[in-house]
């Protein structure tokens, strides 16, 4: 039986690893077919900003990376509505994240949805692994 | 390690995978392909390409459950299917079209 696994990102996409590390550990464990959720609070939710330019840091952009998700059949994400207000962000400027309906009419559809700081709770209270990166 | 094309010389890494994607050319690519056994049809180009512009897309080269699924998308049903791609890349479509095309190994491969 699946289980359901929450990852949750909340450290700044560079200057750790950690997020690098949460999205390949995201796509390798995508082959195992379990119930997977992102959510993405504090810091994290810079990850899924638009426009990311890296060359004067001299690391790769990795950010494309988590338009593939939707293939991967990971199209569950959840952000965090406190943390993207506090940091004078909203939806328009993050990454347009989208996954194909293959259940339904095979439309495309928002992988992203934006969720009270109480609503993440409870979705991290359903789970059966959460794993913080 | 180095790969020899045409006079050129072109570094990979310990499994034969490029360790600069911009040395990348069709003539090393067909050097690659030799390499594993493999004579290049339009068929193994069009995977190769398909791979390439994948990678371009998101920076990475998709795990083989996704490829299939991508090609089949784009290309027809009857190449978007394991058979059909093992056929052109008998050790896998993965990772011996990933090495042709000048990729790093597909994450999650091992």
């Amino acid at each position: 039986m699946s289980k359901r696994f929450l990852y949750v990102n909340r450290k700044a996409p560079y200057g750790t690893i950690y997020a690098l590390e949460s999205l390949e550990v995201v796509l390798i464990g995508a082959a195992f077919e379990q119930d997977v959720s992102l959510a993405f609070l504090d810091d994290g939710v810079f990850q899924l900003t638009r426009g990311q330019q890296t060359d004067e840091l001299g690391v790769k952009n990795f950010s494309p990376t988590y338009k593939a998700l939707g293939d991967y059949d990971v199209n569950k994400i959840y952000v965090e509505r406190e943390s993207l207000e506090a940091r004078g962000l909203t939806l328009d400027d993050l990454l347009p994240l989208t996954y194909e309906d293959e259940d339904d009419d095979w439309a495309e559809k928002d992988s992203i949805k934006l969720v009270s700081a109480a609503e993440l709770a409870e979705i991290m209270e359903a789970q059966d692994v959460v794993l913080s990166f | 390690m180095a790969l020899e094309v045409n006079g050129k010389s072109v570094a990979v890494d310990e499994e034969g995978y490029l360790e600069n994607r911009d040395d990348w050319d069709m003539d090393i690519a067909k050097a690659i392909a030799k390499e594993e056994g493999l004579d290049m049809s339009d068929s193994h180009w069009e995977v190769v390409n398909f791979l390439r512009e994948y990678y371009d897309e998101y920076q990475i080269a998709p795990a083989v459950r996704v490829l299939t699924k991508s090609i089949g998308k784009k290309l027809g049903k009857d190449k978007g299917n394991s058979k059909y791609l093992y056929e052109l890349f008998p050790y896998g479509p993965a990772k011996q079209a990933c090495k042709i095309a000048g990729l790093p190994k597909p994450t999650g491969c091992v």
